[in-house]
Protein backbone atom coordinates (compact mmCIF):
# COMPACT_ATOMS: atom_id res chain seq x y z
CA UNK A 1 0.00 0.00 0.00
CA UNK A 2 1.61 3.11 -0.70
CA UNK A 3 2.14 5.81 2.22
CA UNK A 4 -0.40 8.05 2.68
CA UNK A 5 -3.11 6.60 1.01
CA UNK A 6 -6.15 4.95 3.24
CA UNK A 7 -7.59 3.11 0.30
CA UNK A 8 -6.59 1.59 -2.30
CA UNK A 9 -8.60 -0.28 -4.70
CA UNK A 10 -7.53 -2.09 -8.14
CA UNK A 11 -9.92 -3.62 -10.73
CA UNK A 12 -12.40 -4.25 -7.37
CA UNK A 13 -15.68 -5.89 -8.24
CA UNK A 14 -18.69 -6.68 -6.37
CA UNK A 15 -20.95 -8.66 -7.77
CA UNK A 16 -25.02 -8.97 -6.30
CA UNK A 17 -26.11 -12.23 -7.44
CA UNK A 18 -25.38 -11.95 -11.30
CA UNK A 19 -25.48 -8.52 -11.06
CA UNK A 20 -21.80 -6.48 -11.05
CA UNK A 21 -22.49 -4.01 -8.81
CA UNK A 22 -18.95 -2.49 -9.30
CA UNK A 23 -17.15 -3.66 -12.59
CA UNK A 24 -13.35 -3.14 -11.71
CA UNK A 25 -12.85 -0.33 -9.79
CA UNK A 26 -9.36 1.21 -9.42
CA UNK A 27 -9.08 4.40 -7.56
CA UNK A 28 -7.26 5.69 -4.18
CA UNK A 29 -8.22 8.00 -1.33
CA UNK A 30 -5.15 9.81 0.56
CA UNK A 31 -5.30 10.29 4.22
CA UNK A 32 -6.92 13.54 5.24
CA UNK A 33 -9.05 14.36 1.68
CA UNK A 34 -12.36 15.09 1.32
CA UNK A 35 -13.29 12.62 -1.19
CA UNK A 36 -16.94 13.19 -3.38
CA UNK A 37 -18.45 10.20 -5.18
CA UNK A 38 -21.02 12.10 -8.12
CA UNK A 39 -23.09 9.79 -10.08
CA UNK A 40 -26.78 8.85 -11.10
CA UNK A 41 -28.73 6.89 -8.65
CA UNK A 42 -27.72 2.96 -9.10
CA UNK A 43 -24.29 3.89 -10.32
CA UNK A 44 -22.59 2.48 -7.29
CA UNK A 45 -21.88 4.71 -5.09
CA UNK A 46 -23.54 3.29 -1.73
CA UNK A 47 -22.22 0.21 -2.59
CA UNK A 48 -18.52 1.26 -2.79
CA UNK A 49 -19.05 2.92 -0.21
CA UNK A 50 -20.34 -0.48 1.72
CA UNK A 51 -17.48 -1.98 0.07
CA UNK A 52 -14.98 0.26 1.34
CA UNK A 53 -16.70 -0.03 5.39
CA UNK A 54 -15.90 -3.97 4.36
CA UNK A 55 -19.51 -4.95 4.42
CA UNK A 56 -20.27 -5.79 0.77
CA UNK A 57 -17.21 -8.78 -0.13
CA UNK A 58 -15.06 -7.55 -2.71
CA UNK A 59 -15.07 -10.95 -5.07
CA UNK A 60 -12.58 -9.96 -7.63
CA UNK A 61 -9.19 -7.31 -7.70
CA UNK A 62 -7.37 -5.59 -4.86
CA UNK A 63 -9.02 -3.98 -2.39
CA UNK A 64 -6.64 -2.66 1.08
CA UNK A 65 -8.63 0.07 3.37
CA UNK A 66 -6.49 1.05 6.62
CA UNK A 67 -3.75 -1.32 5.40
CA UNK A 68 -6.30 -4.70 5.51
CA UNK A 69 -6.86 -6.58 2.72
CA UNK A 70 -10.57 -6.49 2.32
CA UNK A 71 -10.81 -10.05 0.26
CA UNK A 72 -9.52 -11.50 3.39
CA UNK A 73 -9.59 -9.63 6.23
CA UNK A 74 -12.63 -6.78 6.24
CA UNK A 75 -13.75 -7.73 9.70
CA UNK A 76 -10.44 -5.59 10.91
CA UNK A 77 -11.38 -3.00 8.81
CA UNK A 78 -14.99 -2.19 10.33
CA UNK A 79 -14.06 -1.09 13.74
CA UNK A 80 -11.80 1.75 12.49
CA UNK A 81 -14.12 2.92 9.83
CA UNK A 82 -17.71 5.13 10.22
CA UNK A 83 -20.33 4.77 7.78
CA UNK A 84 -23.01 6.68 7.85
CA UNK A 85 -26.18 6.06 5.61
CA UNK A 86 -29.73 6.91 5.06
CA UNK A 87 -30.45 5.90 9.06
CA UNK A 88 -28.77 7.72 11.72
CA UNK A 89 -28.52 4.44 13.97
CA UNK A 90 -29.66 6.08 16.95
CA UNK A 91 -32.19 5.21 19.63
CA UNK A 92 -35.00 7.58 19.77
CA UNK A 93 -35.93 7.04 23.40
CA UNK A 94 -32.50 7.86 24.59
CA UNK A 95 -30.77 11.16 25.05
CA UNK A 96 -28.30 12.95 22.87
CA UNK A 97 -25.64 12.22 25.66
CA UNK A 98 -26.74 8.37 26.05
CA UNK A 99 -26.44 7.44 22.50
CA UNK A 100 -23.35 8.96 22.47
CA UNK A 101 -22.32 7.34 25.91
CA UNK A 102 -23.87 3.98 24.64
CA UNK A 103 -20.83 3.89 21.67
CA UNK A 104 -18.40 5.02 24.08
CA UNK A 105 -18.55 2.33 26.67
CA UNK A 106 -18.29 0.27 23.82
CA UNK A 107 -14.75 1.28 22.64
CA UNK A 108 -14.19 2.28 25.91
CA UNK A 109 -13.83 5.79 25.60
CA UNK A 110 -13.44 8.17 28.38
CA UNK A 111 -16.31 10.60 29.75
CA UNK A 112 -13.78 13.23 28.19
CA UNK A 113 -14.08 12.04 24.89
CA UNK A 114 -18.08 12.25 24.91
CA UNK A 115 -17.54 15.41 26.17
CA UNK A 116 -14.95 16.68 23.65
CA UNK A 117 -17.42 14.46 20.80
CA UNK A 118 -20.69 16.44 21.89
CA UNK A 119 -18.59 20.15 21.95
CA UNK A 120 -17.06 18.94 18.36
CA UNK A 121 -20.46 18.61 17.09
CA UNK A 122 -21.73 21.85 18.40
CA UNK A 123 -24.47 20.09 21.03
CA UNK A 124 -24.28 21.79 24.48
CA UNK A 125 -25.34 20.37 27.62
CA UNK A 126 -29.10 21.31 27.88
CA UNK A 127 -29.41 19.99 23.59
CA UNK A 128 -27.28 16.93 25.32
CA UNK A 129 -29.95 15.57 27.23
CA UNK A 130 -32.81 16.15 25.04
CA UNK A 131 -34.15 12.27 23.67
CA UNK A 132 -33.76 12.04 20.15
CA UNK A 133 -36.93 11.05 18.93
CA UNK A 134 -37.53 14.90 19.63
CA UNK A 135 -34.49 16.55 17.52
CA UNK A 136 -34.76 17.84 14.18
CA UNK A 137 -33.26 16.02 11.40
CA UNK A 138 -30.07 18.27 11.38
CA UNK A 139 -29.74 17.67 15.52
CA UNK A 140 -29.89 13.57 14.97
CA UNK A 141 -27.49 13.97 12.05
CA UNK A 142 -25.07 15.64 14.48
CA UNK A 143 -25.46 13.28 17.41
CA UNK A 144 -24.95 10.29 14.91
CA UNK A 145 -21.65 11.85 13.92
CA UNK A 146 -20.57 12.56 17.54
CA UNK A 147 -20.78 8.72 17.46
CA UNK A 148 -18.28 8.23 14.92
CA UNK A 149 -15.96 10.60 17.29
CA UNK A 150 -16.40 8.86 20.09
CA UNK A 151 -15.64 5.42 18.16
CA UNK A 152 -12.29 7.52 16.78
CA UNK A 153 -13.04 6.20 13.43
CA UNK A 154 -10.34 7.37 11.03
CA UNK A 155 -12.32 6.92 7.97
CA UNK A 156 -15.68 8.53 7.32
CA UNK A 157 -17.97 7.14 4.63
CA UNK A 158 -21.16 8.99 4.39
CA UNK A 159 -23.59 8.09 1.83
CA UNK A 160 -26.17 11.62 1.45
CA UNK A 161 -25.37 13.26 4.31
CA UNK A 162 -26.71 16.31 3.04
CA UNK A 163 -30.34 14.60 2.85
CA UNK A 164 -32.73 15.88 5.00
CA UNK A 165 -31.03 18.93 6.16
CA UNK A 166 -32.22 22.48 5.82
CA UNK A 167 -29.93 24.80 4.57
CA UNK A 168 -28.03 26.39 8.36
CA UNK A 169 -28.04 21.66 9.01
CA UNK A 170 -25.82 21.75 5.64
CA UNK A 171 -23.54 24.39 6.27
CA UNK A 172 -23.20 23.23 10.00
CA UNK A 173 -22.85 19.48 8.43
CA UNK A 174 -19.84 21.19 6.08
CA UNK A 175 -18.16 22.56 8.66
CA UNK A 176 -18.04 19.67 11.00
CA UNK A 177 -16.97 17.40 8.23
CA UNK A 178 -13.78 20.17 7.57
CA UNK A 179 -13.06 19.91 11.31
CA UNK A 180 -13.16 16.17 11.32
CA UNK A 181 -10.36 16.68 8.36
CA UNK A 182 -8.43 19.15 10.35
CA UNK A 183 -7.98 16.02 13.02
CA UNK A 184 -6.83 13.59 11.48
CA UNK A 185 -10.00 11.74 9.66
CA UNK A 186 -10.55 11.15 6.48
CA UNK A 187 -14.22 11.88 4.59
CA UNK A 188 -15.39 9.84 1.17
CA UNK A 189 -19.40 10.83 0.73
CA UNK A 190 -21.30 10.23 -1.54
CA UNK A 191 -24.07 13.21 -2.60
CA UNK A 192 -26.16 14.27 -5.12
CA UNK A 193 -25.65 18.11 -3.70
CA UNK A 194 -23.52 18.69 -6.57
CA UNK A 195 -22.69 22.24 -5.98
CA UNK A 196 -22.28 22.64 -2.36
CA UNK A 197 -20.24 18.74 -2.31
CA UNK A 198 -18.07 20.16 -4.82
CA UNK A 199 -17.08 23.45 -2.77
CA UNK A 200 -16.58 20.80 0.31
CA UNK A 201 -14.38 18.06 -1.20
CA UNK A 202 -10.86 18.00 -2.08
CA UNK A 203 -11.47 15.64 -5.17
CA UNK A 204 -14.28 14.59 -6.98
CA UNK A 205 -14.49 11.16 -8.94
CA UNK A 206 -17.20 9.89 -11.30
CA UNK A 207 -19.77 6.75 -10.52
CA UNK A 208 -20.79 5.36 -13.68
CA UNK A 209 -22.17 1.77 -14.37
CA UNK A 210 -20.47 0.31 -11.66
CA UNK A 211 -16.97 1.61 -12.94
CA UNK A 212 -15.30 5.23 -11.36
CA UNK A 213 -13.73 8.15 -13.18
CA UNK A 214 -10.89 10.09 -11.42
CA UNK A 215 -11.88 13.59 -12.08
CA UNK A 216 -9.08 14.95 -10.10
CA UNK B 1 -14.14 -4.88 17.14
CA UNK B 2 -11.15 -6.47 18.87
CA UNK B 3 -11.31 -4.11 21.93
CA UNK B 4 -14.73 -5.00 22.56
CA UNK B 5 -14.59 -7.32 25.08
CA UNK B 6 -18.09 -10.18 24.83
CA UNK B 7 -19.28 -9.53 28.11
CA UNK B 8 -18.40 -5.69 27.96
CA UNK B 9 -20.57 -5.41 24.97
CA UNK B 10 -23.42 -7.64 26.65
CA UNK B 11 -23.64 -5.31 29.90
CA UNK B 12 -23.22 -2.15 27.98
CA UNK B 13 -26.20 -3.29 25.42
CA UNK B 14 -28.38 -4.86 28.32
CA UNK B 15 -27.81 -1.49 30.13
CA UNK B 16 -29.49 0.54 27.10
CA UNK B 17 -32.01 -1.80 26.63
CA UNK B 18 -33.50 -1.78 29.99
CA UNK B 19 -32.71 1.81 30.04
CA UNK B 20 -35.05 2.15 26.86
CA UNK B 21 -37.65 -0.20 28.83
CA UNK B 22 -37.09 1.97 31.77
CA UNK B 23 -38.20 5.40 29.60
CA UNK B 24 -40.79 3.85 27.25
CA UNK B 25 -42.71 1.36 29.93
CA UNK B 26 -43.92 -0.91 27.12
CA UNK B 27 -43.61 -3.85 29.24
CA UNK B 28 -44.68 -2.31 32.33
CA UNK B 29 -47.72 -0.84 30.54
CA UNK B 30 -48.33 -2.75 27.51
CA UNK B 31 -47.45 -6.31 27.62
CA UNK B 32 -48.09 -6.91 31.65
CA UNK B 33 -51.61 -5.65 31.14
CA UNK B 34 -51.82 -7.40 27.91
CA UNK B 35 -50.44 -10.98 29.58
CA UNK B 36 -52.98 -9.98 32.40
CA UNK B 37 -56.15 -9.72 29.89
CA UNK B 38 -55.09 -12.93 28.52
CA UNK B 39 -55.03 -14.35 31.75
CA UNK B 40 -58.59 -13.41 32.75
CA UNK B 41 -60.05 -14.31 29.08
CA UNK B 42 -59.10 -17.60 29.61
CA UNK B 43 -60.95 -17.52 33.16
CA UNK B 44 -63.67 -16.56 31.34
CA UNK B 45 -63.43 -18.89 28.54
CA UNK B 46 -63.05 -21.74 30.93
CA UNK B 47 -65.36 -20.83 33.51
CA UNK B 48 -64.64 -23.56 35.81
CA UNK B 49 -62.69 -22.99 38.90
CA UNK B 50 -61.89 -26.86 39.32
CA UNK B 51 -60.63 -26.90 35.50
CA UNK B 52 -58.22 -23.42 35.86
CA UNK B 53 -56.90 -25.29 38.95
CA UNK B 54 -55.98 -27.70 36.93
CA UNK B 55 -54.84 -26.16 33.79
CA UNK B 56 -53.66 -23.08 35.53
CA UNK B 57 -49.93 -23.36 34.83
CA UNK B 58 -50.12 -23.94 31.30
CA UNK B 59 -52.31 -20.85 31.29
CA UNK B 60 -49.07 -19.10 32.63
CA UNK B 61 -46.94 -20.40 30.22
CA UNK B 62 -49.03 -19.64 27.46
CA UNK B 63 -49.92 -15.85 28.55
CA UNK B 64 -46.09 -16.10 28.84
CA UNK B 65 -45.54 -16.84 24.96
CA UNK B 66 -48.72 -14.85 23.68
CA UNK B 67 -46.39 -11.53 25.25
CA UNK B 68 -42.72 -13.43 24.28
CA UNK B 69 -43.44 -12.45 20.87
CA UNK B 70 -44.66 -8.49 21.39
CA UNK B 71 -41.06 -8.35 23.75
CA UNK B 72 -39.08 -9.79 21.25
CA UNK B 73 -40.94 -7.59 18.20
CA UNK B 74 -40.29 -4.18 20.46
CA UNK B 75 -36.58 -5.55 20.88
CA UNK B 76 -35.54 -5.06 17.95
CA UNK B 77 -37.77 -2.47 16.62
CA UNK B 78 -35.49 -0.29 18.57
CA UNK B 79 -32.34 -1.60 17.03
CA UNK B 80 -33.56 -1.42 13.14
CA UNK B 81 -36.29 1.58 13.28
CA UNK B 82 -33.18 3.84 12.38
CA UNK B 83 -30.54 1.52 11.58
CA UNK B 84 -28.89 0.83 14.77
CA UNK B 85 -28.07 -2.72 14.41
CA UNK B 86 -26.61 -2.04 11.00
CA UNK B 87 -24.81 1.06 12.82
CA UNK B 88 -23.43 -2.16 15.45
CA UNK B 89 -22.88 -4.59 12.69
CA UNK B 90 -20.58 -1.74 10.58
CA UNK B 91 -18.52 -0.91 13.45
CA UNK B 92 -18.05 -4.45 14.16
CA UNK B 93 -19.34 -4.77 17.42
CA UNK B 94 -18.81 -8.49 18.79
CA UNK B 95 -22.11 -10.01 17.77
CA UNK B 96 -22.06 -12.53 21.10
CA UNK B 97 -22.30 -9.72 23.15
CA UNK B 98 -25.39 -7.97 21.32
CA UNK B 99 -26.57 -11.46 21.62
CA UNK B 100 -25.76 -12.05 25.44
CA UNK B 101 -27.34 -8.21 26.16
CA UNK B 102 -29.86 -8.11 24.51
CA UNK B 103 -30.91 -11.97 25.94
CA UNK B 104 -30.14 -10.46 29.64
CA UNK B 105 -32.66 -7.66 29.03
CA UNK B 106 -34.78 -10.22 27.70
CA UNK B 107 -34.62 -12.45 31.35
CA UNK B 108 -35.37 -9.23 33.22
CA UNK B 109 -38.50 -8.31 31.60
CA UNK B 110 -40.03 -12.01 31.78
CA UNK B 111 -39.20 -12.55 34.90
CA UNK B 112 -41.32 -9.51 36.03
CA UNK B 113 -43.56 -10.60 32.99
CA UNK B 114 -43.65 -14.35 34.95
CA UNK B 115 -43.65 -13.17 38.44
CA UNK B 116 -47.02 -11.29 37.83
CA UNK B 117 -48.41 -13.86 35.91
CA UNK B 118 -47.91 -16.24 38.45
CA UNK B 119 -49.14 -14.32 41.14
CA UNK B 120 -52.56 -13.56 38.70
CA UNK B 121 -52.88 -17.63 38.80
CA UNK B 122 -52.98 -17.64 42.12
CA UNK B 123 -55.75 -15.04 42.80
CA UNK B 124 -57.75 -16.04 39.74
CA UNK B 125 -57.44 -19.48 39.36
CA UNK B 126 -56.67 -20.40 43.12
CA UNK B 127 -53.50 -22.35 42.30
CA UNK B 128 -51.16 -22.80 45.69
CA UNK B 129 -47.48 -22.74 45.50
CA UNK B 130 -46.91 -25.43 48.24
CA UNK B 131 -43.89 -24.16 50.58
CA UNK B 132 -41.54 -26.81 49.26
CA UNK B 133 -42.32 -26.06 45.91
CA UNK B 134 -40.86 -22.72 45.42
CA UNK B 135 -37.28 -23.79 44.85
CA UNK B 136 -38.56 -25.78 41.91
CA UNK B 137 -40.89 -23.13 40.47
CA UNK B 138 -38.14 -20.49 41.23
CA UNK B 139 -35.82 -22.70 39.21
CA UNK B 140 -38.34 -24.02 36.45
CA UNK B 141 -39.10 -19.78 36.20
CA UNK B 142 -35.37 -19.20 35.78
CA UNK B 143 -34.19 -21.58 33.35
CA UNK B 144 -37.54 -21.52 30.91
CA UNK B 145 -36.93 -17.37 31.08
CA UNK B 146 -33.10 -18.22 29.71
CA UNK B 147 -34.14 -20.79 27.60
CA UNK B 148 -36.77 -18.21 26.08
CA UNK B 149 -34.53 -15.01 26.07
CA UNK B 150 -31.71 -17.28 24.39
CA UNK B 151 -33.89 -18.31 21.01
CA UNK B 152 -36.18 -14.91 21.06
CA UNK B 153 -33.18 -13.49 20.45
CA UNK B 154 -31.88 -15.99 18.40
CA UNK B 155 -34.96 -16.00 15.92
CA UNK B 156 -35.62 -12.11 16.68
CA UNK B 157 -31.87 -11.04 15.14
CA UNK B 158 -33.07 -13.23 12.42
CA UNK B 159 -36.34 -12.25 11.66
CA UNK B 160 -35.46 -8.47 12.17
CA UNK B 161 -33.85 -7.75 8.49
CA UNK B 162 -37.04 -9.60 6.88
CA UNK B 163 -40.08 -8.50 5.31
CA UNK B 164 -43.70 -9.19 7.14
CA UNK B 165 -41.41 -10.25 10.30
CA UNK B 166 -44.31 -9.22 12.56
CA UNK B 167 -46.04 -12.77 11.23
CA UNK B 168 -43.00 -14.74 10.61
CA UNK B 169 -41.53 -14.27 13.99
CA UNK B 170 -44.07 -16.02 15.51
CA UNK B 171 -44.21 -18.74 13.16
CA UNK B 172 -40.63 -19.30 13.67
CA UNK B 173 -40.69 -19.23 17.16
CA UNK B 174 -43.79 -21.33 18.21
CA UNK B 175 -41.92 -24.92 17.13
CA UNK B 176 -39.21 -23.84 18.65
CA UNK B 177 -40.08 -22.99 22.02
CA UNK B 178 -42.55 -25.78 22.36
CA UNK B 179 -40.40 -27.66 24.44
CA UNK B 180 -40.47 -25.13 27.41
CA UNK B 181 -44.09 -24.93 26.71
CA UNK B 182 -44.00 -28.54 28.02
CA UNK B 183 -41.41 -28.38 30.35
CA UNK B 184 -42.31 -25.67 32.36
CA UNK B 185 -45.84 -26.34 31.94
CA UNK B 186 -44.89 -30.20 33.90
CA UNK B 187 -42.82 -28.56 35.74
CA UNK B 188 -45.26 -25.62 37.45
CA UNK B 189 -47.85 -27.81 37.59
CA UNK B 190 -45.73 -29.92 40.16
CA UNK B 191 -44.77 -26.94 41.77
CA UNK B 192 -48.62 -26.13 42.12
CA UNK B 193 -49.27 -30.09 43.59
CA UNK B 194 -51.52 -30.25 40.11
CA UNK B 195 -53.69 -33.55 40.05
CA UNK B 196 -51.25 -34.69 43.03
CA UNK B 197 -47.93 -34.60 41.34
CA UNK B 198 -45.19 -33.98 44.08
CA UNK B 199 -41.98 -31.81 43.43
CA UNK B 200 -39.63 -34.40 42.35
CA UNK B 201 -42.02 -34.85 39.28
CA UNK B 202 -41.11 -31.77 38.25
CA UNK B 203 -37.36 -31.70 38.32
CA UNK B 204 -36.85 -33.97 35.14
CA UNK B 205 -38.60 -31.16 33.38
CA UNK B 206 -36.29 -28.67 35.00
CA UNK B 207 -33.61 -30.93 33.43
CA UNK B 208 -35.14 -30.14 29.78
CA UNK B 209 -35.35 -26.79 30.22
CA UNK B 210 -32.04 -26.63 31.29
CA UNK B 211 -30.79 -28.51 28.22
CA UNK B 212 -33.11 -26.44 26.10
CA UNK B 213 -31.45 -23.24 27.19
CA UNK B 214 -27.96 -24.78 26.64
CA UNK B 215 -28.35 -25.42 23.43
CA UNK B 216 -29.82 -22.14 22.31
CA UNK B 217 -27.77 -20.08 24.57
CA UNK B 218 -24.15 -21.74 22.48
CA UNK B 219 -26.19 -21.84 19.58
CA UNK B 220 -26.54 -18.27 19.37
CA UNK B 221 -23.08 -17.34 20.77
CA UNK B 222 -22.21 -19.00 17.70
CA UNK B 223 -24.87 -18.37 15.24
CA UNK B 224 -26.29 -14.57 15.84
CA UNK B 225 -22.90 -12.51 13.86
CA UNK B 226 -23.57 -14.96 10.78
CA UNK B 227 -27.80 -14.15 11.13
CA UNK B 228 -27.46 -10.66 11.24
CA UNK B 229 -24.84 -10.46 8.71
CA UNK B 230 -26.02 -9.64 5.38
Amino acid sequence: MTPGNIVEMHDAVVVYGDYPALAGVTFNVSKGEILLLQGANGAGKTTLLRACAGLTPIVRGTAVVLGHDLRTDRNSVRHRVGLLGHNNGLFSDLTIRENVTFWSRLVGASDEEIEAALERMGIDGRLANVRVGELSAGQKRRCSLANLVVRRAELWLLDEPHAGLDTRGRDELDAILRQAVASGATVVLASHEIERSRQLATRVVQVSGGQVRDRS
Amino acid sequence: MKSHSTLRVARVVAAKDLRIEMRSRVVTNQVVPFAALVMVMFAFALDDDTMLERVGGGLVWLATLFSLFIIIQRSFVIETTDGALDALRVAGVDAAGIFLGKAAALVVQLLILETTLVGGAIVLYRVQVQPTSIVLLVTCMLLATLGLAFVGTLFGGLAAGMRGRETLLPLLLLPAIAPVLIGATKATEAAFGISGMVTSEGWPWVGLLAVFAAVFGVGGLSAFGPLIEE
